[in-house]
């Protein structure tokens, strides 16, 4: 599904990410861990196409086809999703407003016609009985207003509706209670599958209780240092990121 | 790819008048400059009677006298206003019966326009006064409003057929000797729209004019007056476009309303004028002169999205001299490039417990300058008088302005007058986020920014809300991305 090889990027001439390699294959669950300003964020935003960051050397590849040349929105059509940690408010624009937008642009660039009404109708139906969100949610203007729990939610059922083969979640549990973290956490239980992959950011093995990774990988300093299975966020929350640092100052 | 500000104001910047196309249609043109014979010249070419060359004389009159207002926060090379010509008509000459009649390059034009009258004649029930050049060339419907006892048709027409209704409303709401640009437009307004609608009807259809100027070298100079009798309804839709021009147009329109007891009128506009090109040359001079006058129980809403012309000067306004009576205000207005607008509105409180609200909405683009500038005035006799004002800029880039000009004179101390203001920006992190979600640049700002507009865009007629919706995408989006 991704692949991505010696991967560097950086902002204003300041390296963050120094050569990053991770291969996910369909239907597993990646988690990707680390101290704060190790890059995991980066990381997110480089998959998803942020301009902001400068890809040095090394490539990124969805199902084979080089992403270096596409534009952030085009990623999105081969189906990239980043589950933002900070999702943005745009007035005035309905939850339902702004997924018929992304879905119908997804669909022209696939040489589609606009989904129509009723289907549409059916399919955030659909969407929302299974993430458990109450249809009066829909209509309010995207994230304005809206309670941390709430704003992690619908990106969750964003990403239900754009069905992504690749979803990257950004620290999706901060700022969540125990309540709207299970919440959180279930939807995405809903929608793994074996055709689609996930990976999950966090700093805390809380979230990765309720969803369950096939491997576990440690960032520190633009690098993945260290990779395992489950047992390695066990070994991470006992332990701490230090004995790491350590290793991989040696 | 993620847009950065300089990549997105260079977009911006490369955006084209979709309306710049000139109609060759063969018309008969007064020689440039201005005089008190060329006021009557045009009073005989439209066949008026002699008052109605007295009322123009009048005013020419006093215009003589007047010197061009300069409080505006707008800076232009002043018109040279004896370097237009003040009357162009189309040759082949209204009173037509059928749109088969109609001139069909005339047609043509309006296709391009995208509102093929046969269309809307179709679609909405709309009845179409169109003023091309200054002169009505084709009236619809008329018979089904007829039947009603409404009266739609062209200004000229009114003076010959319903002269005792202009004799007692022309000049009411907004006096020969106003302001400059009304004293100018009394002198020497070529056509325009009327419109009364009987005490206690309701119009069934939304009535509607389009302007467009044509020729090179005039001014356009509507006159509207719509006279809503007691009790009675109407939405009225004004719709402008102008072919792509060097020098610039002058457009200098007076549209007054009267809402007698009781009755309502909606008067929504979209302003498409050629904004000039992107260096700012050319384009139209936008100096407009609206109010309307509310009687007891009266209701004004004025409704306005503000796209085009170079430098717009316009303030619809409501004077709310009946007890209970209401005004509103909503407008979008959108600067892009070298465009500069001044506009907003005054509520004049004098009865008892009236009521206004204003909704201003201002997305400033390229180096353009947008003003909101309102008056909200209580006078001494207007007991709880109330005033909800908000005015909302959004910018797009650095070199862009958006003002705010309230005043606020309240001479009665059971006013209550709110006002809110709010300066955004669009910012990358909302593109990036619509980007992520497969919304490219250009249809990421087309969204925000109709989001942006949605309480005003909800105030507008269905079908003209598509089209004003269309239009933002246009001035922005389009190319904006």
């Amino acid at each position: 599904m991704l692949e991505i090889k010696n991967l560097h990027a950086s902002v204003e001439d300041k390296e963050i990410l120094k050569g990053i390699d991770l291969k996910v294959n369909a239907g597993e669950v990646h988690a990707i861990m680390g101290p704060n300003g190790s890059g995991k964020s980066t990381l997110a935003e480089v998959i998803a196409g942020q301009e902001e960051f400068e890809v040095g050397e090394g490539n990124i590849f969805l199902e084979g086809e080089d992403l270096e040349e596409l534009s952030p929105e085009e990623r999105a059509h081969k189906g990239v999703f980043l589950s933002f940690q900070y999702p943005v408010e745009i007035p005035g624009v309905s939850v339902t407003n702004f997924m018929k937008t992304a879905i119908n642009e997804s669909r022209k660039a696939q040489g589609l016609e606009d989904m129509p009404a009723n289907e549409m109708l059916k399919k955030i139906r659909e969407k929302s009985e299974l993430l458990e969100i109450d249809r009066k949610f829909l209509s309010r203007s995207l994230n304005e207003g809206f309670s941390g729990g709430e704003k992690k939610r619908n990106e969750i059922f964003q990403m239900a509706m754009l069905e992504p083969k690749l979803a990257i979640l950004d620290e999706t549990d901060s700022g969540l209670d125990i309540d709207a973290l299970r919440i959180v956490a279930n939807g995405v239980n809903k929608l793994r599958s074996k055709d689609n992959a996930i990976i999950v950011i966090t700093h805390y093995q809380r979230l990765l209780d309720y969803i369950v990774p096939d491997f576990v990988h440690v960032l520190y300093n633009g690098k993945i240092v260290k990779s395992g299975t489950k047992e390695l966020a066990l070994e991470l929350e006992e332990k701490g990121y230090d004995w790491l640092k350590e290793e991989a100052a040696v | 790819m993620a847009y950065t500000e300089e990549e997105l104001k260079k977009e911006l910047e490369t955006k084209e008048y979709e309306y710049g196309f000139y109609t060759d249609i063969e018309s008969d043109t007064l020689p440039k400059g201005l005089n008190e014979e060329i006021v009557i010249a045009i009073s005989k070419k439209k066949e008026e009677p002699e008052w109605m060359t007295e009322w123009r004389l009048e005013a020419f009159r006093a215009w003589k006298e007047m010197e061009e207002p300069e409080w505006a926060n707008v800076t232009y090379k002043k018109p040279d206003f004896q370097d237009i010509s003040y009357y162009s008509a189309p040759n082949k000459k209204p009173k037509y019966n059928s749109l088969d009649e109609v001139d069909p390059e005339l047609l043509d034009t309006f296709k391009k326009l995208g509102i093929s009258v046969d269309e809307q004649k179709k679609l909405a029930g709309v009845a179409v006064d169109i003023v091309m050049d200054s002169v009505s060339v084709a009236t619809t419907f008329k018979k089904t409003l007829a039947e009603k006892g409404i009266i739609f048709c062209s200004i000229s027409e009114a003076i010959q057929e319903h002269p005792e209704l202009v004799k007692k409303y022309l000049g009411t709401v907004v006096p020969q000797k106003d302001n400059f640009y009304a004293a100018l437009n009394s002198a020497v307004f070529s056509d325009g729209s009327f419109c009364y609608i009987p005490k206690g009807v309701r119009c069934p259809m939304e009535l509607s004019t389009y302007f467009r100027i044509n020729q090179a070298g005039t001014g356009q100079f509507e006159r509207t007056l719509v006279i809503a009798d007691e009790g009675s309804y109407v939405s009225y839709l004004e719709g402008c476009t102008a072919p792509m021009r060097d020098e610039n147009q002058l457009h200098a329109a007076v549209v007054e309303l009267i809402a007698l007891d009781d009755a309502e009128i909606k008067y929504s506009t979209v302003q498409n004028w050629y904004p000039g090109n992107d260096e700012g040359k050319g384009g139209v001079f936008n100096f407009v002169t609206k109010r309307g006058l509310c009687e007891k129980n009266a209701k004004i809403s004025w409704t306005q999205v503000e796209t085009g012309s170079a430098v717009t000067w316009k303030y619809p306004s409501c004077i709310l001299k009946g007890d209970h009576s209401i005004g509103e205000f909503y407008s979008i207005a959108v600067t892009n490039n070298f465009q500069q607008a001044d506009t907003g509105t005054k509520m004049i409180h004098l009865g008892k417990n009236t009521k206004s609200t204003i909704i201003s909405k201002g997305i400033s683009a390229g180096q353009s300058q947008n003003s909101y500038r309102g008056l909200v005035q209580v006078n001494s006799r207007a007991e709880n008088a109330r005033n909800f004002s908000q005015c909302d800029s959004l910018l797009m880039g650095n070199r862009c302005g958006a003002h705010t000009f309230p005043y606020i004179e309240a001479k009665n101390k059971t006013a209550q007058i709110e006002h809110e203001a709010t300066t955004s920006k669009i910012g990358e992190d909302q593109i990036f986020y619509c980007n992520q979600r497969g919304i490219d640049t250009e249809k990421a700002i087309a969204l925000i920014v109709n989001g942006f507009s949605k309480e005003v865009l909800n105030k507008l007629p269905m079908e003209f809300a598509v089209e004003a919706q269309k239009l933002l995408e246009i001035s922005l989006e389009g190319s904006v991305g």
